[in-house]
């Protein structure tokens, strides 16, 4: 058995050497160790055994085959129950999410916020108006889509003109809200809080809670 | 032809889409499904583990913040099952080390031809590691996993990280030895 190195800097990168390997390191650690593997044979021999390790490893895994087709269904059947149960809410507003990302990749950051944020607005503007009309037509598998009716909860939401598409979908997932109206006059929104009139208290709870939230929302009140 | 990227298809499941649920399915069942058998060393609680783990996925999706790459965020949900099924497994009375035994192959007809064979004594040996080493072996080797993000998936310090891939290869070094493989180290 050879003698333990007590060098400190060679005990380094030693325990560098498993990543190194399997090629996870920083570009800096890595060149150190490639010098430090240029000068030093026994940190060399450590590696070629760190190499077999890694091989046998990597062997030792794929041959543990694959789960069978079961994990798949019961997933799948898990989340059509859990669909079934609970549907989710705001999926038509992916599309504004996806447009204000599509947006936001293609321009500055900076200079497009006002832009994006009237591209958004027409765009919020036009999926409730799709909605609306998907849901006049009475598809069956999508869910409720938004058109103002007058039951249920809400309230009217100004977003502040830092807020990404995500913060905004975040948001209204969170508190399990959709947007029915919008861009009013002041850039406000008319949100659902909930299908069903909750009490004036616990709608105040919820308005109180969504105004701390004050770096994606710079306005939240009560409404009909 | 460019695939799609792992975070936008979180985000499309965040929003209810089953076929990037299954295009992420089909991208990482088996890589997890084998990090769990190795930590739990049972194929068929491995498969009602991963089932869970991705069924969380599509609880959590939207919680996603991409501080990690979503391998990383997987492998974490997936060892947490794996630890919690193996709590019930030894709730029930099947310890892991017993279990661990009965897979001991030292007793197999089969390790006379092996012991010739060192890469088969070397699998051998990974094999019979702790499930803590096995774990840092197989997330740093097979799992190509960093420093930070073998931190992050166990839930320990980096340096800690560093310290027990060293005991675990340590502790493989003395296995081999046992088994008549000197290695000169360490």
């Amino acid at each position: 058995m050879n003698a333990i190195n007590e060098d400190p800097e060679h005990q380094k990168i030693e325990a560098l050497l498993p990543w190194y390997a399997a090629g996870t390191l920083s570009r800096r650690d890595a060149n150190r160790v490639e010098q430090a593997l240029a000068s030093d044979r026994e940190l060399a021999r450590q590696y070629d055994l760190v190499r077999e390790e890694l091989v046998e490893t990597i062997h030792l895994n794929e041959r543990l085959g694959a789960p069978s087709a079961r994990a798949m269904e019961r997933l799948f059947a898990a989340i059509n129950a859990e669909e079934a149960r609970a549907p989710r809410q705001g999926r038509w507003f992916n599309l504004g999410s996806r447009i204000f990302e599509f947006l936001s990749s293609l321009t500055p950051r900076t200079l497009a916020r006002s832009a994006i944020a009237a591209a958004v607005a027409v765009l919020v503007q036009a999926a409730v108006i799709a909605s609306v009309v998907v849901k006049e037509q009475g598809s069956p598998s999508e869910p409720r889509l938004a058109s103002a009716p007058s039951e249920g909860s809400y309230a009217v939401v100004r977003f502040v003109p830092q807020t990404t598409a995500d913060d905004m979908t975040n948001f209204l997932r969170a508190y399990k809200a959709t947007v029915v109206e919008g861009p009013l006059k002041g850039q406000l929104y008319r949100i659902r809080l909930s299908e069903t009139r909750l009490p004036k208290e616990e709608v105040g709870k919820i308005i109180r809670q969504m105004q701390s939230e004050s770096n994606v929302v710079g306005f939240v009140a009560a409404t009909e | 032809m460019q695939s799609t990227p792992d975070e936008v298809l979180i985000r499309r499941i965040a929003n209810g889409d089953r076929v990037a649920m299954q295009v992420l399915y089909a991208r990482y069942h088996v890589r997890v499904f084998r990090f769990v058998v190795r930590l739990i060393r049972d194929e068929a609680t491995a498969e009602d583990v991963i089932s869970e783990v991705f069924l969380d996925v599509w609880r959590q999706a939207g919680r996603f913040e991409a501080r990690s790459t979503v391998s990383t965020w997987l492998l974490a949900i997936a060892r947490f099952k794996a630890i919690s099924a193996l709590r019930r497994r030894r709730d029930e009375g099947l310890d892991e080390e017993a279990v661990a035994a009965i897979e001991d192959l030292s007793n197999n007809p089969a390790t006379a031809l092996e012991k010739k064979d060192k890469s088969a004594m070397l699998r051998k040996c990974l094999a019979g590691l702790s499930a803590e080493h096995r774990e840092i072996i197989d997330l740093v080797y097979y799992h190509e996993k960093s420093v930070e993000e073998a931190a992050e998936i166990v839930g320990i310090p980096q340096n800690t990280v560093k310290t027990r891939m060293f005991y675990a290869r340590k502790r493989l070094a003395e296995l081999l030895k046992s088994e008549g493989i000197e290695r000169g180290w360490p």
